[in-house]
């Protein structure tokens, strides 16, 4: 059975191919790309993914553009049906603007553009998306981000911990996010969002490859559902 | 119908750019600054029938994100 993905591009996405060679790179089937303006994802699809970039040049704020664009109706739908959808970076900044995902990705509280590779804590592995790593084991992805300073109000922060919503946590906090947060789930836990970029850790010659077990569990998962 | 929209962060919500901008402020020798908040305006030149209720939409849809951003309508003329 082939593992059907969707890459969405977005005008000013650049990590699309990164992410496509990633989810080809485990599973063995290439993903279909959809661009932002077509009105329908394909039929039947395992996995969408959110790539990072600057759509629309951060017009406005970061993702607020592209959470509006065509193609993100048909996420919002598959999202609600359970389809696993992954936002990194600027994929995040989409899904928190689309409502998929509580919160706001703000300024990094340094105001400077952070790009280099931080360390990781696996907060909650019950997950989709987190079940190939440990609880607590720390993993080395790389950020590139001058908007990933997270942000919710403490009600909404309480109610992400208290349900395993927090993902992933920097080890050191590189951008003022809200108690340390890298990544978060939505309530059903089939929608994940993470500033950091593990499709650039998959390869040795990424220098890592931690990124590597998210795309494999993800697709194991699935694989055996 | 000529509308501005005023955007800007809420109370309590770090504004690291205000605050670039309150050093600069100081470093070119003006005191008594006590706090900036940057935000940002948005004008609109709309149909003179558009309701209340529509550019309320539009702030809360797009022009603003709530979660972290209050607004404030301010109809020109």
């Amino acid at each position: 059975m082939s593992f059907r993905a969707a890459v969405i591009t977005f005008p000013g996405s650049n990590c699309d191919r990164d992410m496509a060679v990633a989810i080809e790179k485990v599973s063995g089937t290439a993903p279909i790309r959809v661009w932002h303006g077509d009105a329908h994802l394909p039929e039947d699809l395992d996995f969408i993914a959110l790539p990072g970039g600057f759509s629309y040049g951060d017009y406005l704020r970061s993702g607020a553009m592209a959470a509006n664009s065509p193609i993100m109706r048909s996420v919002k739908r598959r999202a609600e049906r359970g389809v696993p959808v992954l936002g990194v970076c600027n994929g995040f900044q989409v899904l928190t603007e689309a409502g998929l995902l509580p919160g706001a990705l703000m300024r990094n509280a340094g105001q400077t553009f952070i790009c280099r590779t931080v360390a990781l804590t696996v907060e909650n592995s019950q997950t989709l998306f987190t079940g190939g790593y440990d609880n607590g084991q720390t993993i080395r992805i790389p950020v590139a981000h001058h908007d990933g300073n997270y942000f919710a109000d403490e009600d909404t922060l309480d109610r992400l911990e208290g349900e395993g919503r927090v993902a992933f946590r920097y080890a050191e906090n590189c951008n003022g996010s809200r108690r340390d947060i890298a990544g978060v789930l939505n309530a059903a836990g089939n929608v994940l969002g993470m500033m950091p970029h593990p499709e650039r850790a998959v390869d040795a010659a990424h220098g890592g490859t931690d990124g590597l077990a998210l795309f494999e569990n993800a697709v194991k998962a699935l694989a055996e559902a | 119908m000529k509308i501005r929209v005023h955007v800007s962060l809420k109370p309590g919500v770090l504004d690291p750019q205000g605050r670039a901008v309150h050093h600069a402020l100081e470093g070119l020798g003006f005191a008594g600054v006590d706090d900036v908040r940057v935000g940002r305006m948005i004008e609109l030149d709309v149909a003179n029938d558009t309701s209340d209720d529509a550019l309320t939409e539009m702030c809360e849809k797009l022009l603003a994100n709530t979660v972290i951003e209050n607004y404030r309508i301010e109809k020109v003329g």
